[in-house]
């Protein structure tokens, strides 16, 4: 039963996308610790620390793009998904600082025992186990994603309205864990965090570890999303996302089909989120911000929807992007990024890689377009 | 509903109304199993509502629509209905623009529809034997592996029929299958239709009387939402009421 998917799953483009992926997770660490500083091919750390945060945005916009390329989702919210993962992992590293902290509370974090509380909220049982914390980072973004989908599905909620609610819900987690009430530390978030697994977060090594494994989080979910788009329930995906009706007369539980994908994808935003956490050292409720997520979606647009390997490189380009901006010229970025989701959506409806394959002629026909979609997103880019 | 019992489709006093205007009112009409039957009537007689009635699109404000002797449509939902056997085919031909006739017609096949069914479904012998055989009877075997969005819209037509084949059903609603064809496909397709009525029950919806004319079953005149009257082409021409409706316009 598996072995079909996995095959199909690793056609040749993918199994590229996979191998370079494990290169890049084997050779940049090396070319970062194993290097002498002086030589040409020695990667400094401040280059992996922004990589490793460039391939969580990759991992969280593929996620993205499975929801909204293939099955027409455009999810407003992904960000929540991202932050609920990344606040998981962080729970678990702030329960690793222990005596450490500056209260030096054996079990309660700083931010508790500042705020006078004398025992753990319930919730926070557990997460000094890292299997416990890891199941966590999958199951409360998809649990989340499976009680919103169960009723927006449910009731027929699409296009525009759906995207508005998704928005709504990030909107309101991020009013949620504003506050010190809610137990995670509020305004500031969780920060301050020693190590991880035993080693020390800020080492170089562990660095390095953490960006391999970002990398391989990516690959695993590119070999996911794969199989998923290439098998028959891909192709009832691509059909719910152009023709929802029909595929309800043709027997498709259209409900079902979303709530799996969107759960899937939920995870997969949990798991980039939780990898992004102990490489900036920080999560704050200000990852909830509506305009983070959709920022992931400007970053699919660019790199192409409905392709696997465009949000990838969109994520990365635009991120690079970014990080050149800011620095050179910081007043000028957010403009930046409207005229680019603006000039992507006219003149690159496929984004990069849809268009590049398009010219190619290496896509069979060129996909029909989706106003759809295209309408959605460019309300997003007004809001 | 023993009246029900042995029919294929039975509606009995069915309404609709929308925003207070009745477009179904107290619809009666009962196919046999293995019957097609032809259903004309003017623009706004309710012929449209009373497909998505049957399909689980709309539900009745009253009356009955039991399928198959037994089951109330009216209690389920499209994809439910889908599952029991009743296909349609719309009005303006909607197949998956953005795949393949191929991939079209895998999806129409009567197989299992659940998410991890399909997931790590593995396509089989039998679905090629059968997909190429829907292909070759709707003659589209030459542009298999085309989008379904470059088909011309005749071709757009068949292959929705070809879909529904696929689908096995055991109730077919057809739903102005020639619209928008040149005679000769119109032709074409009145031969194809009567072939599919031979192991199945279909319901055709059409404007064109030559049409009706050549596929030469019972005909049901609907006007304003209900039965005006029903018999043979000729039979149902020669009415009174009928001529006032809709043919001696």
């Amino acid at each position: 039963m598996i072995t079909p998917f996995i095959i199909k799953a690793l056609d040749k483009k993918a199994s590229w996308v996979v191998a370079i992926l494990v290169a890049i997770a084997i050779f940049v660490p090396i070319a970062n610790l194993a290097l002498p500083r002086d030589s040409f091919f020695h990667i400094p750390n401040y280059a992996i620390s922004l990589m490793g945060k460039y391939t969580c945005y990759a991992l969280l916009a593929l996620a993205l793009d499975l929801v909204w390329g293939y099955c027409g989702i455009l999810s407003l919210g992904h960000g929540a998904f991202f932050a609920l993962g990344g606040y998981a992992m962080g729970m678990y590293l702030m329960r690793q600082i222990g005596t450490r902290g500056v209260y030096g509370d054996p079990v309660l974090p700083d931010f508790m025992v500042f705020l006078n509380w004398k025992e753990l909220p319930w919730f926070w049982h557990g997460f000094d186990m890292f299997w416990f914390a890891a199941i966590m980072i999958l199951f409360v973004p998809g649990l989340l994603a499976f009680v919103f989908g169960w009723f927006a599905f449910r009731s027929r909620v699409t296009g525009v309205y759906l995207s508005i609610i998704t928005q709504a819900m990030t909107y309101a987690l991020l009013l949620a864990f504003f506050r010190n009430e809610m137990g995670f530390g509020g305004n500031n978030g969780l920060t301050d965090f020693k190590d991880i697994l035993g080693f020390d977060i800020q080492a170089d090594t562990t660095r390095a570890a953490l960006f391999a494994a970002s990398c391989i989080a990516l690959a695993i979910s590119f070999l996911i999303c794969s199989g998923i788009v290439r098998s028959k329930f891909g192709k009832v995906l691509v059909a719910v996302r152009d023709a929802e009706s029909r595929s309800r007369f043709f027997g498709y539980r259209v409900e079902n089909v979303k709530l799996f994908v969107f759960v899937v994808s939920a995870m997969m935003a949990g798991v980039a989120g939780a990898l992004y956490v102990p490489q900036v050292g920080i999560i704050n409720p200000g990852e909830f911000a509506p305009a983070n997520s959709i920022e992931v979606v400007v970053w699919t647009a660019v790199g192409g929807r409905g392709t696997l390997v465009g949000p990838i490189i969109g994520a990365v380009l635009v991120n690079v992007g970014k990080t050149f901006f800011t620095a050179a010229f910081p007043e000028f970025w957010l403009f930046a990024l409207g005229a680019l989701f603006v000039g992507v959506t006219l003149f690159l409806p496929k984004g990069i890689v849809g268009s590049v394959s398009g010219l190619y002629g290496r896509a069979t026909k060129p996909r029909d377009e989706h106003p759809n979609l295209h309408s959605a997103a460019k309300e997003a880019a007004a809001e | 509903m023993k009246e029900a019992k042995g029919s294929l489709l039975y509606l009995d006093g069915v309404s609709v109304a929308f925003d207070g205007f009745k477009a179904i009112n107290n619809l009666s009409m009962v196919l046999k199993p293995g019957e097609m039957r032809a259903i004309i009537g003017p623009n706004g007689a309710g012929k449209t509502t009373m497909m998505d009635i049957i399909t689980g699109k709309t539900r009745p404000d009253s009356g009955y629509v039991i399928f198959d002797g037994e089951i109330d449509l009216t209690q389920h939902d499209e994809t439910d209905i889908a599952a029991m056997g009743v296909g349609r085919k719309f009005q303006k031909p909607t197949v998956f623009e953005s795949h393949t006739v191929w991939d079209n017609l895998e999806l129409a096949l009567n197989r299992k529809r659940g998410v991890f069914s399909t997931l790590f479904y593995k396509t089989t012998g039998k679905d090629r034997e059968q997909i190429d055989e829907i292909l070759e009877t709707i003659r589209l075997i030459a542009r298999r592996d085309e989008l379904a969005a470059n088909l011309s819209h005749g071709q757009k037509q068949w292959l929705e029929i070809g879909m529904l084949l696929a689908q096995e059903p055991k109730l077919m609603l057809v739903d102005e299958p020639v619209a928008g064809m040149t005679d000769s496909e119109t032709d074409e397709t009145a031969k194809l239709l009567r072939e599919i009525a031979k192991t199945r029950s279909v319901v055709v919806v059409e404007h064109d009387m030559g049409f009706v004319r050549n596929l030469d079953v019972k005909v049901t005149v609907l006007a304003e939402g209900s039965v005006l009257a029903e018999g043979s082409l000729d039979h149902v021409s020669a009415n009174e009421k009928v001529i006032e409706n809709y043919l001696g316009r």
